[in-house]
């Protein structure tokens, strides 16, 4: 085997937390791996999503609660917010991770391939890619299977790319050398209400532009409307309904025109964020001359995540939504047992949770009311407020509450719906759950500690049967 | 600690029962699984076994008491070297088991179903879990652990669909809702005659406990019983016309049909080959002092041998009567235990529906079946001329292991004597 033409059993495009997790599972299953990654292991979520943003909100959170420590018995008059450093925390967190990465590629024995990729042929027996790494040096890889795992990118809009000055993306807006006076965030999707929570609790202006009829689109209404009050509360501006129109960007500001109803309006701002949406990576990958069926931009699989191309996969960003670093690593392993041919099982979107870690936080899973009755079913709705949980009370956080919807005939749970303390860490009992099928049999004979504010969703449940205790 | 030994419920409908016999007596030493009693309902005779090791305390009740309600203790099973207490261990005295344990004390033994379990599954349900249903299905019949969901368990108790029907598709087999969602609505348990499966070329049904008894009789039968057959033609002329003249003569008595001389002749067979009155066990061959024959009779759904007994003594017309009444009974389902219980001999007839001859497998544990065929009008030569007779084929299955060849063409040959000459019935 000489250096330059390397064969594999699998080989796999992206070090994200699809494709990393998924080497790891194919090295288990003892196949001869190979990885090629343009950028830093770990992908996004690692690098430049999940983790960095959660280091930075973690911040604005302990901002907060300096804000805030008088109703804890302290008297902090005077503190200095570092912007520098807590966006070199974030950075230092995200590196330590991915130098983690690192090491479990090593420990399973995964070669890794800096550089971007090219599929340059596919039989029915192997698959050549091509990996140009930063000195353009080009290394042939033939391997029997493959897997892309590239990810997604921030979406543009027609009029308006970010520039990393005054245009920012997820990225840049992870690392800005200072702290904006103002900002425009145009979309309130998960990554658009995070950035607007972490900046307005750090003192910003910020304000919201959403083109639907509500911020967080994909959540509950009562999620969303709890939410809209709240970060109104806190002083963001929030216009929901509304259309940009145009960008002018200035040398030190942004200016845009923006459409509600028959309205137009000017707004001004140190810096507008895009969180409009990703779009996937596949420009580049030798897509085009393969037998790949898309859809909507995106890959196309099948429940197992094969495509159309045989011996090709495709997980996470880059095929169907929803679009989020666990259903990701998820894909990559039952991709990775089906092609070893293992008994695997197909994920059920509805039982995909989904977190944003904005101020309040918000977690979900499953349908929420609007989409039970669209699809016909009867059901009984549960709703408790934190403020009705002792812990919750006693963190001096009890904004928020639980919702949770059960059909009617056959009391299957639906659904949940959180927002408030912790949420993002609470929903995990409620994916459980949902996967193991229980009634609202038993999650009512479910004990639940105390005090938590798990029991919130307890009496969630109970509440959906008029069986609530503390409310 | 003391165990009751209750009156265990044999069927669904059980609430009494008779105690035939026991079969242990006070003061033995007794292990689990040794046989206890004999109890008999309106249904069947069982043997019901122990689960505990220790001594026999007391019997509360003599052998043939009637009546005894499901539940009531029928005597209590001692530790060893505990000594019997009325004021302890009285009948009346509530012992410290619930009543769910207590049932566990007997299990059944024979019949086709363990019905003791159904009862204790009904009423824990009916006792814990009023509308919820414990993590770990249980089948019945098999007494088979079922993984199902909460939820796959919900849709199924709602749309009445049996889990024992349904393949699961998630972790080890796991029943979950998508399962349960695309299993046929129409194949209810409840309705036997539905197809549990819809297939494209072919539709299931559920066995009746009939077929599965059925079933296992003569796999038994023909697994364990080597079968052979012994065939013989017989001229029935004089019989049909001793028929006529009997129908003639005495029709105030009922008509009767050559089957029921058949049984008769068999009867009388029985009793002069009595090496063919047998039946086998490892140890001892039991020869039978009556001849007491099963009919077999086609019934919806299977089959039951009802018994005429002591046919050797019986005349044609009170078999004749017997047989029609048990028919009837066969019928409406309403025959007792001990009317198809333990027959010696066994007539399967056929000849109404014309077949000429065939092979009857025995039904154990006697040891011979005669299949009788049709009447039919051929030609045979007779002093050299060939004239018409009404001819019936008989063939006789015989167990080896109890009957030998010479043995069963003995039997043929005597019957076939006395149906060719029906006035030697009445030697």
């Amino acid at each position: 085997m000489s250096e330059n033409n390397l064969k594999y059993d699998l080989l796999i495009i992206g070090g994200g937390p699809g494709g990393y997790v998924a080497a790891i599972r194919a090295s288990q299953l003892g196949f001869n791996v190979g990885l090629v990654e343009r950028e830093n292991l770990g992908g996004v979520c690692l690098n430049w999503g999940c983790i960095p943003t959660k280091a930075l909100l973690r911040s604005s959170e302990v901002k907060h609660l300096l804000d805030n420590s008088k109703s804890y018995g302290f008297s902090i008059s005077d503190y200095q917010i570092n912007f520098k450093d807590i966006i070199k925390r974030s950075r230092s967190v995200a590196k330590s991770l991915s130098s983690g990465v690192e090491h479990l590629m090593k420990k399973n024995k995964i070669n890794i391939h800096k550089g971007t990729a090219k599929i340059i042929e596919s039989n029915k027996d192997q698959k050549v890619i091509k990996v140009i790494d930063a000195e353009k040096k080009e290394l042939k890889i033939i391997s029997k299977f493959l897997i892309i795992a590239t990810g997604a990118a921030s979406k543009n809009l027609p009029f308006v790319s970010s520039d990393g000055k005054n245009i920012l993306d997820y990225r840049t807006a992870m690392t800005p050398k200072e702290l904006p006076k103002s900002l425009i965030v145009v979309g309130s999707g998960a990554i658009g209400s995070e950035f607007a929570s972490f900046y307005n609790d750090l003192g910003c202006k910020v304000t919201i532009i959403e083109v639907q009829n509500k911020i967080l689109p994909n959540e509950d209404h009562e999620i969303s409307e709890f939410v809209l009050k709240s970060f109104k509360n806190r002083g963001i501006d929030i216009h929901i309904n509304c259309e940009l129109l145009s960008v002018d960007i200035k040398d030190t500001s942004v200016e845009c025109e923006i459409k509600i109803g028959n309205k137009k309006n000017k707004l001004s701002a140190d810096k507008l964020l895009l969180s409009v949406g990703i779009k996937p990576n596949i420009e580049d990958l030798g897509l085009e001359d393969l037998n790949i069926d898309m859809e909507k931009g995106f890959i196309k699989t099948n429940e197992l995540m094969k495509t159309s191309e045989n011996g090709i996969y495709a997980i996470g960003d880059v095929t169907d939504g929803p679009w989020l670093a666990h259903k990701a690593s998820h894909e990559g392993i039952l991709c990775v047992d089906a092609i070893k041919g293992l008994k695997t099982h197909k994920i059920l979107k509805e039982n995909i949770p989904g977190c944003t870690y904005s101020r309040p936080q918000i977690a979900s899973i499953g349908l929420t009311e609007k989409r039970a009755l669209e699809l016909n079913h009867e059901i009984k709705v549960g709703r408790f407020p934190f403020i009705g949980n002792g812990k919750a009370i006693a963190l001096g956080e009890p904004e928020g509450f639980i919702k949770t919807i059960f059909d009617k005939k056959t009391g299957e749970f639906l659904g949940a719906h959180l927002v408030g303390p912790e949420v993002t860490e609470l929903i995990q009992g409620f994916a459980i759950a949902k996967k193991l099928e229980t009634t609202e049999e038993d999650l009512m004979e479910t004990i639940f500690p105390h005090p938590t504010l798990s029991e919130a969703m307890h009496e969630s449940v109970l509440d959906a049967y008029d069986r609530v205790i503390h409310f | 600690m003391s165990n009751e030994i209750l009156m265990p419920a044999l069927s669904p409908t059980m609430e009494e029962g008779t105690l035939a016999k026991w079969l242990i007596s006070e003061g033995d030493t007794i292990s689990s699984g040794d046989l206890i009693a004999e109890i008999e309902t309106d249904k069947a005779t069982m043997e019901v076994e122990s689960i505990f090791d220790g001594t026999v305390g007391k019997l509360f009740f003599n052998e043939g008491s009637e009546g005894i309600k499901v539940n009531t203790p029928i005597g209590v099973i001692l530790d060893p070297g505990e000594k019997y207490n009325e004021k302890v261990h009285g009948p009346n005295v509530k012992s410290g088991f619930n009543e769910n344990n207590d049932k566990k004390l007997i299990k059944q033994d024979g019949g086709d179903k363990p019905l003791d379990q159904v009862i204790k599954i009904e009423q824990v349900d009916e006792k814990i879990s009023n509308s919820s249903d414990s993590d770990i299905a249980v089948d019945i019949n098999e007494k088979k652990r079922i993984f199902a969901s909460p939820l796959a368990k919900r849709i199924a108790r709602e749309k009445s669909i049996d889990l024992n029907l349904i393949k699961g598709s998630g972790p080890h087999g796991r029943i979950v809702k998508k399962d349960v969602e695309n299993h046929d609505v129409n194949s209810s348990p409840k309705d036997l005659k539905k197809p549990i499966s819809d297939e494209s070329n072919f539709e299931l049904i559920k066995n009746s406990s009939m077929r599965q008894t059925i079933a296992k009789r003569l796999v038994d039968s023909k697994t364990n019983a080597p079968h052979f057959y012994l065939s013989i033609d017989c001229n029935i002329d004089d019989l049909l016309s001793f028929r006529k003249k009997v129908n003639d003569e005495f029709p105030e008595q009922g008509k009767i049909s050559v089957n029921d001389i058949i049984v008769k002749v068999a009867g009388l067979t029985l009793n002069k080959v009595p090496e063919c009155n047998v039946s086998w066990t490892n140890e001892n061959t039991k020869f039978f002092k009556s001849s007491d024959i099963s009919v077999a009779v086609a019934i919806d759904g299977g089959l039951i041998t009802p018994i005429v007994r002591n046919v050797e003594e019986k005349g044609i017309h009170k078999i004749s009567s017997e047989i029609k009444e048990l028919v009837e009974k066969a019928k409406n389902g309403t025959l007792s235990t001990h009317e198809y219980n333990g027959g010696t001999f066994s007539i399967s007839n056929l000849g109404m529906y014309g077949i000429k001859n065939f092979t009857a497998i025995i039904n154990p544990p006697q040891s011979a079946i005669l299949a009788v065929g049709a009447g039919q009008k051929i030609p045979i030569v007779k002093d050299d001329q060939i004239v018409i007779c009404n001819v019936m084929n008989v063939t006789l299955s015989c167990d080896h292991r109890a009957i030998d060849g010479a043995v069963g063409a003995k039997f043929l040959q005597v019957l076939k004597k006395i149906i060719e000459n029906p006035m030697l019935m009445s030697l």
